[in-house]
Formats: structure tokens, sequence, C-alpha cells
């Protein structure tokens, strides 16, 4: 009987071998996807037994922590005080809702589980003492002023606002309309789901500034004359003759106004007054694929870099449905249309900007970069971010050119709203139809500044019945004016 | 060093460690930290009765293994300080259940510390109880239904499973029969399987009818190990393995409640919402059905490698409400593995190992079939259990709800279980008694 209860013994021994295997497994292994799970409510609370780090600003306190005794445990809880103010950027942290924005993408930071040498030593001291852990606090790059006036500025309309400083990358405004309260995402989340504004479906918690997906209308004019002079195919004082409208596969795509046909103009002209005969030409000369080349220089079809996560940033270029279609052909899409911001072209605001931003820093594309510094317990600095940059769009001639036409545009084509005095301003308007009639997205890109060009900016504003040089480029103006004016104060 | 000093020994190990873990919980809970007496009388109480456990030991079977009733006190040690962490009123009704254990394992003892092999003579009258114990919670008046399986009987304030002492009783009978009927049985001639199916078919319908898929898996399990300890013949473990998966695939078509608990296992997270059969709306699974399996798993995979400590897990949210259901029951390992981490439920399982070892030493040593079967009866059944409640909680298995031995809260378990561990050591003290006369 010896041999079967020697065999059994093993069986029993044996299963209990295979508990420890599974308990390390979901210990060391599977623990880090646990705790990434958004229905994780133990790492939830747990986390509110950390002093979790600071968000500011320039000044300003964004996100702080309100302390609390319960049964027997200290918690803290966030508290927003500047409430809607950069909700989308700031995110929220919360038990019942779990994180987003910055509070999700940089919780290791913020509760000091980074994996950072004298942090981890840190926190494993804090841990044996028993003492409160503290995480480390951010730093943005927001200018709480620029905030205020987009959110003003858009009221109750919905958009979104992104200004750039075009030699760093760094977020001077992101503002997405209509914002929420986070402090009301635990307690009253039907009132953030609730929040109402002037279109079809508000979503207060969609940031419109990364993730919003628009039709760029004629801004995207800006990608396609510096693809043309880039490509030396063109120059500025290129001749055209604008008849009012183009032929594409024989069939007509007219002008904004077909009444005023330009006839004889150059590139130059075509962009201060927005002829879009001109620019589908062009496009039809260059071929969709060499204006996707240079769309792409620019960061299009990439997710933006930014400090967000990643599943609040979208990428942009052509769609096909929900996915991003990138063109095999020439002939795959319309090349006309394609190079005055038609076809089936979605863009972020972000992305916008970011052209603007590399046209006024001589072609080179920035990081756009929203955190400034991440600063421990003790004050010192962990993470200082650095201008960085992705890559040339175009040569320093092409960016100084468009930079040049869009001055202009502002001086005296359709840009002409955002004029700032004392200041350099250049600009494009863009105004695409939703296919409702009387119903447009309007855009403004724009830069702006002295002797160069401190501030780069891209504003769109949903469901208008007017063009982006009536409604778009006013908003532009009063950040501009809000940044401008307090770099020169400062 | 005799066997009684060397158990005396590691008592007073398991005394240090229990005094260690209070004091733990109670520094964590005090605001400010401090340490008084108070949180030392519960290990001060728990090393006077496993003290008096001892001596009754010493007197009655001074023979016996050295290690099993250390091991034993320090598994209900870790359980009551977990449940006086988790629920303080919990762990002092837990406490009293562990006296009245000790109370009858000593009772056991001296009952039987002449001769168990006494036991064998009623095998007849220990299976027909244990068909009868089982019955009690269906019927109606004293049975109570908790938690959707009828598993308790009910008397005034009193309540117990009389399935943990059932469990116990069906392993003597088979001993018993087994050891009669081995050399018929191995044979395979059909008819003789006859009374051993008999009672074993009556067992199974008791505890499919009261829902209690666990012990139906660990009986069955105790059921053919034991026949093939019996018989030497893997094939009947085998064919039993087959009728098991033939008969588990018949219910999983039939019975909706067990088709649940294979889906929960499964697909604990779902990305879409599904039927929700507890509210009848569309939920995610994790909100739903599985929740408790998940939230178990959270609780595990943040405990990591060290834990968060004693006294500093989180099992409520911020406003106090429990996170996990039947935390001190079902879930006690999500809760050990939370605080004391990777280290300290591997450890846990150490114990449980040690045990189990030990366990089967007994059997080996056992110098007859009777005393040979029921300890290693008695010994694979801690074993299978084990692994039911905790592989369910680690989702090696589909979850079904029985107790941890010795640590889970519940009186019926803590008290059936000090009766196998006076068992184990009646058949150790005689093996090892006959061994040393043997030698001199």
């Amino acid at each position: 009987m010896n041999r079967q209860i020697t065999r059994l013994a093993l069986t029993g021994v044996g299963l209990i071998v295979a508990l420890v295997v599974a308990t390390t497994y979901w210990q060391a292994w599977a623990a880090g996807d646990l705790a990434d799970r958004q229905d994780n409510q133990i790492q939830r609370v747990a986390q509110f037994t950390i002093k979790r780090g600071e968000i500011r600003g320039n000044g300003i306190a964004y996100a702080t922590n309100r302390q609390e005794r319960k049964g027997g445990r200290t918690f803290f809880f966030r508290e927003y005080p500047q409430r809607a103010l950069a909700a989308h950027v700031v995110g929220y942290s919360t038990q019942s809702r779990f994180r987003t924005g910055l509070e999700r993408s940089l919780n290791d930071y913020l509760t000091g589980q980074n994996a950072n040498l004298s942090t981890v030593l840190e926190t494993f001291v804090d841990k044996a003492k028993g003492a409160t852990i503290q995480g480390n606090a951010l730093r943005l790059t927001l200018v709480p002023r620029a905030q205020r006036a987009a959110q003003n500025a858009l009221g109750s309309r919905c958009g979104a606002v992104v200004a750039l400083e075009p030699q760093t990358g760094k977020v001077l405004a992101m503002v997405s309309s209509p914002s929420y309260d986070p402090n009301l995402v635990e307690g009253s989340f039907d009132r953030v789901t609730g929040v109402g504004a002037d279109c079809k479906r508000p979503d207060a918690l969609l940031n419109r500034a990364t993730a919003g997906l628009y039709a760029p209308g004629s801004t995207f004019k800006v990608v396609t004359a510096a693809a043309a002079i880039d490509s030396g195919r063109y120059t500025p004082d290129s001749d055209f003759v604008d008849p009012g409208y183009c032929e594409v596969y024989g069939k007509r795509v007219n002008n904004y106004d077909t009444s005023r046909p330009f006839g004889s103009l150059d590139l130059h002209t075509a962009l201060v007054n927005s002829v879009n005969s001109v620019f589908c030409n062009i496009g039809k000369e260059l071929g969709s694929k060499k204006i996707v080349e240079y769309a792409k220089r620019f960061g299009f079809y990439s997710t933006p870099p930014l400090e967000t996560p990643s599943n609040e940033r979208a990428p942009s270029g052509l769609y096909q449905g929900t996915d991003l279609f990138d063109p095999k052909e020439d002939t795959d899409v319309d090349p006309g249309r394609f190079a005055f911001g038609q076809e089936r072209l979605l863009v972020t605001p972000l992305q916008m900007a970011m052209v603007a931003a590399a046209i006024a820093n001589d072609g080179v594309v920035m990081r756009p970069q929203v955190v400034d510094r991440i600063v421990a317990p003790d004050g010192s600095v962990i993470v200082r971010s650095k201008p960085d940059e992705l890559g040339r769009a175009v040569k320093a001639e092409t960016a100084r050119a468009v930079a040049a036409m869009m001055k202009d545009a502002v001086e005296g084509g359709t840009g002409t709203a955002a004029r700032l005095s004392g200041f350099t301003v250049g600009g494009k308007t863009g105004t695409a139809e939703t296919g409702i009639e009387g119903l447009n997205t309007t855009w403004f890109i724009s830069y702006a500044g002295k002797a160069r060009a401190q501030v780069a900016i891209a504003v769109v504003v949903e469901q208008q019945n007017s063009t982006g040089g009536q409604t778009a480029a006013p908003v532009a103006r009063e950040v501009l004016q809000a940044l401008l004016g307090s770099a020169a104060n400062s | 060093m005799s066997l009684r000093n060397r158990e005396l020994l590691n008592l007073i190990a398991v005394g240090l460690l229990t005094a260690i873990g209070f004091a733990s919980v109670y520094i964590a809970q005090s605001d400010p930290s401090e340490l008084d007496a108070g949180s030392l009388t519960y290990a001060g109480i728990f090393m006077a009765l496993y003290l008096a456990a001892h001596f009754v030991v010493r007197y009655a079977v001074p023979y016996a293994d050295p290690v099993l009733l250390p091991l034993a006190a320090l598994l209900s040690a870790i359980g009551v300080t977990l449940i006086y962490r988790l629920k303080p009123d919990d762990a002092f009704r837990q406490s009293l259940w562990v006296v009245i254990g000790v109370v009858l394992f000593a009772a056991t003892l001296l009952a039987f510390r002449r001769d168990y092999r006494i036991l064998e003579q009623y095998k007849y009258l220990f299976g027909i109880t244990a068909i009868g114990l089982m019955m009690l919670p269906a019927l109606p008046g004293i049975g109570q239904t908790i938690n959707g399986a009828r598993l308790w009987v009910k008397v005034g304030s009193f309540q117990f499973q009389p399935g943990e002492l059932a469990k116990i009783f069906l392993i003597v009978f088979l001993a018993g029969y087994l050891r009669d009927k081995r050399e018929v049985l191995a044979q395979g001639r059909l008819k003789d399987f006859g009374p051993l199916l008999l009672i074993w078919g009556a067992a199974m319908l008791v505890l499919v009818q009261t829902n209690d898929l666990g012990s139906a898996l660990l009986q069955f399990g105790i059921f053919l190990a034991m026949l093939y300890v019996a018989t030497g013949r893997a094939a009947y473990a085998l064919a039993g393995l087959a009728l098991f998966v033939a008969g588990a695939a018949f219910v999983y078509r039939f019975v909706s409640h067990v088709q649940e608990r294979v889906t929960i296992w499964l697909n604990p997270w779902t990305d879409e919402p599904v039927f929700c059969a507890q509210t009848g709306e569309l939920a995610l699974r994790q909100d739903c059905g599985s929740f408790q399996l998940v939230k178990s798993l959270y609780s595990i995979g943040n405990g990591g490698f060290a834990g968060t400590g004693l006294g500093k897990g989180t099992f409520t949210t911020t406003s106090g409400d429990p996170i996990i259901p039947f935390l001190n029951t079902d879930f006690i390992y999500s809760a050990i593995a939370q605080e004391l981490g990777l280290v300290g439920a591997a450890g846990l399982l150490l114990v449980f190992m040690l045990f189990v070892a030990r366990g089967f030493r007994v059997a080996l040593l056992g110098d007859d079939g009777f005393s040979k079967l029921l300890a290693a009866g008695l010994t694979f059944g801690f074993a299978l259990q084990t692994f039911i409640i905790v592989g369910g909680v680690l989702r090696v298995i589909p979850l079904t709800g029985i107790t941890l031995p010795f640590v889970s809260y519940g009186g019926s378990s803590v008290v059936a279980n000090f009766v196998l561990l006076a068992l184990l050591l009646l058949v150790s003290n005689r093996a090892n008694m006959q061994a040393a006369r043997g030698r001199t």
C-alpha cells in the first residue's frame, strides 16, 4: 500500500506547489497588469493613502490634496481649485471613475512610484516606517491668463484652442470647450456628462484639443503651399489663372466665392485670399502621395507626442471610417480636394498648432510639452523638460516664404480679424462645410510675435454659420493678446 | 530530544510568532501607533490553550508526531490574527471555536488513546451517520440557506455546518470498508462495489442537491484517492476521473449555477457589457458575476512581493464599505496575500505543505491497512480542500466556496479539523509506539 501512498503524497504536495506557482504568477508576473486595470478598486483606494504630488503652473494650483482621516487611515483626496480651467489637461483622480489626463499618464510620478532610484529608496523607507508616501509635483507650462482668455472667447461654443511656443514646443494654452469641473466627477458625474453647449454632441470629457478630429478646411493650404515651394516645383511668384473653379476627374470644384474669379494671380496671392482652384491645381501637379509625405513631416499620421495619456490624443491624416488611410497610389485620393483640405482629411487642433509653430520656427517641428518639470517632495527637480526637435518639416526659406504669405493674409486677406497692433501676426483661416447647410467647422491657425514669432496657435470652433475669419480668428486674437501681453510684462 | 519536548519547542516558536503577528496588527490599527498589554493577551491565551493541548498529547499519545500540532496551532493563529484584523468581533467567536476545537481534540485523544481501531467496527454506522449529517440542512425548520447553498443547521442561536464533520465520518467509513474489501475490489467484480457506490451515490446526491459543489469535488477526490490506495489500481482512479468529467459535463449542461461558475472562471473580464443574471441588466462581467473573484485577484496583486504589511492592506473603500465579500471565509487567502505578499502567502502554503507531508508520513508508518487508509484519506482530504479553495481564489480552477482548513472563519470547519488532527496523532502514536517496541 505504501507505493500508492507515496504517489498520493506526491500528488497532494504537487497540488500545493501549483498554488505557490499560481500565487507567484498573480503577485509577481501579472501584478502590473492588474494594477493598471481601470476597475481595480483596491489600487484606487490604496493610492488615496499616498500624498499625491500637486499640479501647479505659473503661479496657480490646478490640483491639490484634502487630507481626511477615516476608519484609522489617512486619505488624501484631490481638489481642483481652478475647476474647469485646464480640466482636459490635468484630468482627475477619483475612486469611482479612476483617472484621466496627466493624473493618469503621470500617475507613477504623482504617487512616487516612478522607478527612479532615490524615489524608490525614499518610498521604501517611508513604507517601512509606516509614514505617508509622498508623490512628486508637476509644474505645467500653461499660462493661466491665456487659458482664461481662450475659455471666455469660446464661451458656450464647442471647440478648442492650442497655443505653442514655436521654438520650444511648450504648450502655453490648451482649452477644450465645453469644459467640466473635475471636482464633480466623484460625487455628481451626471452633472459632468450633462454639460450643455452649442453643438450636437457637447461631450465635456473629450479633449477636443488633442482628440477632436475635424476637417481642416483651408488651413491645410499652409501644408500644401509648404510642400509646393519646398519641392522646388513652385515659388511664391509662380503664376496661376483662377477661373473660379478647378476640374478634377471631370468634375468642377468651386472656390468659396465663385462669383469673383481672381483671373491671373501668383501663389502668394492665392494663399492670402485662399483661392481653392490654385491649390487644387497644385495638388493635381504634386500628386496626393507627395502631399501626404509633407504632411507626415509636420507630424500627421502619428499621434502627436504630449504628456497626456495616448488614448486622449489622436493622429491626423486621411481617414477611412475610423482608421487612418495612407494612399499607396496617387489615384487613391482626389489630390485636388486633398490639397485644399477636403477629401477624407481629419486633423486635431494640436496638429494644426504644430504646423503653425513649425512655419514660425523656420520649418523645425518641436515636441509639444505641457509639463515643465517634475519636482520631488524635497524640492529637487527630478525631470526637467528640454526643447526637443522632432524633425525638420521644410527648409527654412520655405517656412519663411509661407510665413510671409500668412502675414499678408492677416494684414489684408482673410484673417484681418486677428490683427494685433504692435505685433507681427500671420495666419490662415479655414471654413469646412459639415454637410449640413449653413453649419461650418471654422478654423484659424496663426503665429504672432515682435521680432520673431513667440506664439503659434490653432483655434477650431464647431457648428458656425460664417467663416473662420469671422469666428475663429477673433478667438485667436484674444488668446494672442493675453499671451503677448503677459510676455511683454514679464 | 524526546518527541514531546520537540513539540513543546515548536509550540513556543509558534507562540512567539503569534505574539508578533497580533502586536503588529495592533500597532498598525492604533492611532498613534502604540502597543499595550491588551494586544498580547490574545497571544497569551493562545499559548496557554496550546500548552494545555500539549499536555493532553503528552499523556494520551506520547509517541505521536511532534510537528502536526504546532503546525495546526500556527495555522489557527494566522487565521485568528487575520480575522482579528479584518473583523475584530468575529475573532472573538473564532477563538471560542478554537477552544471548542481543542477540547474536542483532547476528548478524541483521551477517548481513543488505547486503540482507535475500534472505529473500524462501526464503519457502517459512520457511513450512515455521515449521510444523515449531510441531510440535516435539507430538513425544514432547522436547515439554513446562506449564499445560495443549504449547508447550515441552526438550533436556537447555535449554527453549524454538519458537512465538515460528515467528511471525516465518510473517511472513517471508507478506511474501514476498503480495508475489509480491498482484495475483492481489486478483482473488479461489480457486486462488491455495491455498498460503496450506494453510500457514495447518496453522499453525492445530497451534495449536489444542497448546491455545495466544492464539497462534492472534495469528497469525490477523497473517494478516488482512497480507492486507489486500497486497491493499487490506477485504472479505478482514472475511470473515476472519467466518470467525474462526464458527470461534470452533464451537470454543466443542465445546471445554470454551474455554468455561471465556469464562465466566470474562464472569462472574468469582459470589454463589452453582458447580461447580468443578478440584476437582469447589461453590465461588464467584472462588475457583475465575477466581481468577487476579480476584486480578490486585485487584492492579491496589490500585495506584490513583500505585501502591504499586517494591518495596512486595503479591504474597504474610503467610506469604509467592504470591497471584497466573504473576506474572512472564502477569500481569507487573498487578504493574507495582500498584507503579507508573496513571501507570506508562499510561507503559508509551505506550512500547509509541511502538514500534508507529515500526514502522509503518518500514513506510510501506519502498521495496518485501516490506519494507513485513514491517515492517507484524512491528509489527502486536507490537501485537496486547500487546493480547491485557494486554487479557486487564484483562478486555477472554478471558484467554489469551502473553507481554508484552520484559517478561515467558521466554527464547524475549525472543530472538524481538530478532530482530523486528533485522528492523525492517534495513528502516528500507535505506529511510532510499535516501532519503538520493535527496536527494544
